[in-house]
């Protein structure tokens, strides 16, 4: 007999959020499987990073509900909050280390405040978490010292010092050369894998993201438009998919930012300019 | 005038009052956590170090020449009506008075205020506020509360050394350069000078412009636009309202102490 399925880490349904009059998120359900990695793409600006905050409790839903390990996030206080988030990590997008501390101190960190573990303990920790993204022998730098993308393993061994539940990454690829670009989805997988982690991964770099993730999650227009293994989003025949996952300029997502017509700027074609002739 | 109509008068003065709401919140909330905050004294003391020791030079030089001045204006003065031994004393209770803890303040607002904005708002540009928020530590607590004491701790020591020095470059031009008699000068200012009365007061009047200087440079470096722009506007916002604080604050603690 099959084991029943372990009950999701994040369970979303029919989530609103808006800036002002602005929906961002305008009835959004899903959930994200343990021991998986999840994607989370869509065009710049669709609300993806605004899921992210919304699960760190960081903004408050609108309406619908969030659930994560079956508590619902937006009802809880301040040191309810603060007890979730440290079954959390998250990964911003530049890192976001410490910048008047060492590369050690930084991960060293949340060990630090969260747990009375003696100096030696804490030196073993912190030394295997860099380990683990390859760093163990950066751990005296400053962050000033290390490029972007050293300095985001580093901020991906803090998130995940205090062994978290879900790690939540937010645009790791952007910015990256193509080594440390292959480097961070091997990173995020293995983790994952070796961790026996959950990972929520928001990017919009469509190759190395359906490369390492189990399921694929689109937002547009406030709206999930495909969610699926990378394969059937790939094979999705929604218009809109379709110009996403092949990347192309023009479909229903419009190149040209709405204004008045070419012929109302420029004059019906064929008729004489209005510049020339004199 | 547009500008005068109602509904944004009443929109601008709705957001100051709002304003001023939420930096009480946060005032109160960095006071309920004095206890912890100076329970875990490390923090505390790396910043009464990075806020006092960087302001020393400054404070020291500037009490130096200030000192000069009143010895020199002060025997002018004095001199005129015969009594220039009493010079020590007229030196003495101005610095610990006055001009020590304001001077001082003002000085404290301008080297150690904007750099604690600029260093908090540069931290809440580079998201390390909102990184910390997601470790589940709080940066009110870690952060801010620290620096604020760091700030009140560290003034009273400044404002003592400015007084100070500042004693000791009325002496040079007074007795040294002048010829006032160095006998009257210390006596005259130990016997004029009290040591709950007039030093006691200078100590309360540093320890309120620490509270204010220290934490209007907290609340405009939290509050700042997380952009280049936004931070380098709340440095010079620190700078203007905390003077303009501490000069009002001197008044209305003048005006009690001499009507205890």
């Amino acid at each position: 007999m099959p084991l029943t399925a372990p009950s999701p880490l994040v369970e979303c349904r029919d989530l609103r959020f808006g800036y002002g009059n602005r929906p961002i998120l305008d009835g959004v359900s899903f959930t994200v499987p343990q021991g998986k990695v999840t994607a989370l793409m869509g065009a710049s600006g669709g609300g993806k990073t605004t899921v992210l905050r919304l699960i760190g409790g960081q903004v408050r839903p609108q309406g619908g509900s969030l659930r994560f390990e079956g508590q619902e996030v937006a009802a809880l206080d301040r040191s309810g909050l603060y007890a979730i988030r440290r079954r959390m990590g998250m990964l911003f997008q530049f890192g976001a280390l410490f910048t008047d501390l060492s590369v050690f101190d930084n991960v060293a960190f949340p060990l630090r405040e969260h747990t009375h573990l003696p100096e030696a303990l804490v030196r073993d920790i912190v030394l295997m978490k860099l380990q683990a993204v390859g760093l163990r022998g950066a751990r005296d730098l400053m962050p000033s010292e290390i490029s972007g993308g050293m300095a985001r393993r580093v901020a991906l061994a803090r998130a995940i010092a205090l062994d978290p539940a879900l790690v939540m990454y937010d645009e790791p690829f952007a910015g990256l050369d193509p080594i440390s670009l292959g480097t961070a989805a091997q990173l995020i997988r293995q983790l994952n894998d070796a961790l026996g982690i959950t990972s929520l991964v928001v990017s919009h770099d469509l190759e190395e993201t359906f490369r390492i993730a189990d399921q694929v999650i689109i937002l547009a227009g406030g709206k999930i438009a495909a969610q699926g293994s990378p394969a059937e989003v790939m094979a999705s025949q929604d218009p809109l998919v379709r110009q996403f996952v092949h990347a192309q300029a023009d479909g229903p997502v419009r190149f040209h930012y709405p204004g008045p017509t070419v012929d109302q700027d420029f004059g019906p074609a064929g008729a004489p300019s209005r510049g020339g002739q004199r | 005038m547009r500008f005068l109509h109602p509904a944004r008068v009443g929109y601008a003065v709705r957001g100051q009052v709002a304003d001023l709401g939420r930096a009480a919140r946060l005032f109160g909330r960095l006071m309920r956590l004095s206890g912890p905050t100076l329970a875990r004294f490390g923090l505390v003391r790396d910043q009464i170090h990075f806020l006092g020791n960087y302001s020393l030079a400054i404070i020291a030089i500037s009490g130096l020449f200030v000192g000069f001045v009143l010895g020199l204006q002060g025997y002018y003065i004095l001199q005129r009506y015969g009594s220039a031994e009493a010079l020590g004393q007229l030196v003495a209770l101005t610095l610990v008075r006055e001009l020590g803890p304001v001077v001082t303040a003002l000085l404290f607002a301008g080297r150690a205020g904007t750099s604690l904005t600029a260093e908090i708002g540069l931290m809440k540009a580079g998201e390390q506020l909102a990184a910390m928020e997601m470790m589940a530590v709080d940066p009110v607590r870690r952060i801010l509360a620290p620096r604020l004491w760091g700030g009140i701790i560290a003034m009273p020591l400044l404002g003592a050394v400015f007084s100070a020095v500042g004693i000791l470059g009325g002496w040079v031009v007074g007795v040294v350069m002048i010829g006032v008699d160095s006998g009257s000068f210390w006596s005259q200012m130990q016997g004029g000078v009290e040591v709950w009365k007039d030093v006691g007061n200078g100590l309360v009047k540093s320890f309120v412009f620490g509270i204010a200087v220290t934490f209007i440079a907290l609340w405009q470096g939290y509050e700042a636009h997380p952009t280049p722009e936004g931070v380098s506007r709340a440095t010079t916002r620190t700078v203007v309202s905390a003077s303009l604080t501490v000069l009002g604050l001197d008044f209305i603690l003048t005006a009690m102490m001499f009507s205890l």
